[in-house]
């Protein structure tokens, strides 16, 4: 069993592909709540959820003991993380399979990148994993 | 024998079950333990191991089983020590089939291995370059520095793109199986392109033929493990019939075209076997696009000389390769075979329909210089084929060009366009 991260990202702002007119978005809608129902039968949906912009981030960091914030996103890039989904697979082909639906769901282009470690750390040292 | 002599024949078996073990020896390891590096480095152990015994005590009766029940007990160790007294070695031994039996007829069980390995390999989340590395290092057995001799990259370039690739399927958890039913068709299409891609690696660059040998045995044992995909028997009469052909496409370090090539040096054994595949493949009627190209070259094969090929019957298979792979590339090569029939007017108002898709595809620039030239265009001809030499991949085909531009511009006392 792994985890993947599927990210959406949108582009200066905005998301390709996504709902522009009433319709559309009841569509979408429609057809995001079908699939996310659908992960919650399957026991595959763990956690997902959309973002603020970048312009709502606030930036951390660590200095000399101390601990400074900024404004603003870490990267300045055109493009931002919008939303994902985390979700249980078996591996790469069960998770591709999910993808699918998320992409057709969605209609834009989504980025899956695999868990290294899920629990909590604590969690993760007395046993390694089970492989 | 002489004890040199026994030298000499052991490293020579040695060398030999290396090529045919290799691949399957691995996929045997990745399957017991799920682990490439791990079968990787098990494998090579074991063939290190075997040069020297061998040498000593004789070649064993089956020399791919030993190798294969040296590797995973190589493996068991390697995971023991590491394991440093947790059960995992319980484990892996259970799982590895108890471990110490000797088993060496299971080696013909293997099969499936080979096949699981050569899918995880050419899987589409890896690069293209990716795959064919990886292909043909776990599955071909070469080194990475000949493989980084092939590509034309350094050998740390090589190592670093193989490390990459194992890395993703070892953190992605790309699945060690033959891809279910209805991902087969997709997967299995890029396993093809992969082993055609090798191939092609092959043609042209003389310090890469050895790819195309390597592209003709992994197509067999693909036919091997799957005998009912008609276009894994189509990619290997496709091979076959280049092949054939292959040592008359060059010479003198210059392209030689399929007018002028000998076909008396074609080779009738390849054509053969290739054309018994494209009958079958007929026979069975799911065309693809590769049985169509191989169908296409068989077609060219049959002729005596190049006046006496069939043309029509090229553009038909081009009209139903057209129908199924709408590509610019094989509308390009349709048109190049309607110049035979209507004629290089005809050729150039189709390539015209294509040439903003293929702008970068020296071919296109050298069927045109090829179709203005027929119509007493030399000009543009010439422009077109320079064109086509500074696109061209391969110094074979810079010759050819370059003779062409040359040709066309000496004879013209204002050559100004």
């Amino acid at each position: 069993m792994s985890q993947y991260l599927l990210a959406t990202y949108a582009v200066e702002g905005q998301v390709p592909g996504a709902p522009s007119t009433p319709e559309e978005t009841q569509k979408f809608m429609e057809s995001v709540i079908a699939l996310e129902a659908e992960m919650e039968d399957s026991r595959v949906f763990v956690f997902g959820g959309s973002l603020h912009g970048p312009d709502a981030s606030t930036v951390i960091t660590p200095k000399a003991g101390e601990v400074v914030m900024t404004d603003g996103p870490f990267v300045e890039s055109k493009d931002h993380i919008a939303g994902f989904y985390i979700i249980n697979a078996d591996d790469l082909d069960d998770a591709l399979e999910w993808a699918h639906k998320v992409v057709t769901a969605l209609n834009h282009p989504i980025e899956m990148r695999p868990f290294q470690a899920t629990e909590k750390v604590a969690d993760h040292i007395p046993q390694k994993s089970d492989a | 024998m002489t004890e040199a002599a026994r030298n000499v024949s052991a490293a020579h078996e040695v060398a030999r079950v290396f090529r045919d073990a290799y691949g399957q020896a691995v996929a045997t390891l990745v399957g017991v333990f799920g682990d490439i590096t791990l079968a990787e480095d098990a494998v090579q152990d074991a063939f290190v191991v075997a040069t020297e015994r061998w040498q000593r005590d004789g070649i064993p009766p089956n020399p791919a089983g030993w190798i294969v029940t040296t590797a995973r007990n190589r493996a068991i160790d390697v995971l023991r020590r590491a394991a440093r007294g947790r059960t995992l070695h319980d484990e892996v031994a259970s799982g590895a089939g108890s471990g110490e039996a000797e088993d060496p007829e299971q080696v013909g069980a293997v099969s499936d291995d080979r096949l699981r390995l050569i899918f995880t390999c050419c899987h589409p989340a890896l690069r293209t370059e990716h795959q064919v590395a990886l292909t043909l290092r776990l599955l071909g057995g070469l080194s990475v520095d000949e493989l980084a001799r092939a590509f034309l990259i350094t050998e740390s370039a090589m190592a670093k793109r193989l490390v990459r690739a194992k890395y993703k399927i070892k953190a992605a958890n790309i699945p060690y199986r033959v891809p279910n039913e209805a991902d087969l068709p997709d997967r299995l299409r890029s396993v093809l392109s992969v082993l055609y891609l090798i191939y092609k690696a092959g043609l042209n660059t003389p310090s890469r033929t050895s790819l195309r040998g390597e592209a003709i045995r992994l197509a067999r044992t693909l036919v091997e493990l799957m005998p009912d995909e008609p276009e894994a028997a189509g990619l290997i009469a496709l091979l076959l019939l280049s092949e054939a052909r292959a040592p008359t496409r060059v010479a003198d370090g210059s392209l030689v075209l399929l007018r002028d090539q000998d076909r008396g040096r074609w080779n009738r054994d390849l054509i053969d076997e290739g054309e018994a595949i494209v009958r079958a493949c007929i026979r069975r009627g799911q065309p693809g696009p590769y049985q169509l190209q191989a169908a296409i070259h068989a077609v060219h094969c049959n002729a005596a000389t190049f006046e006496e090929t069939d043309w029509h019957q090229i553009v038909a298979i081009y009209d139903h390769l057209c129908a199924l792979m709408p590509t610019p590339v094989v509308a390009l090569n349709r048109a190049i075979a309607i110049a035979e029939i209507e004629g290089p007017r005809a050729a150039l108002d189709l390539i015209d329909q294509v040439a903003p898709d293929l702008a970068n595809y020296h071919l296109m620039h050298a069927a045109r210089g090829t179709f203005l030239r027929q119509l007493g265009q030399r000009d543009a001809a010439a422009s077109a084929f320079q064109r086509a030499r500074n696109l061209a991949g391969t110094d074979a085909e810079r010759g050819f060009l370059a003779d062409q531009v040359e040709e066309l511009t000496s004879g013209t006392p204002d050559d100004s366009d």
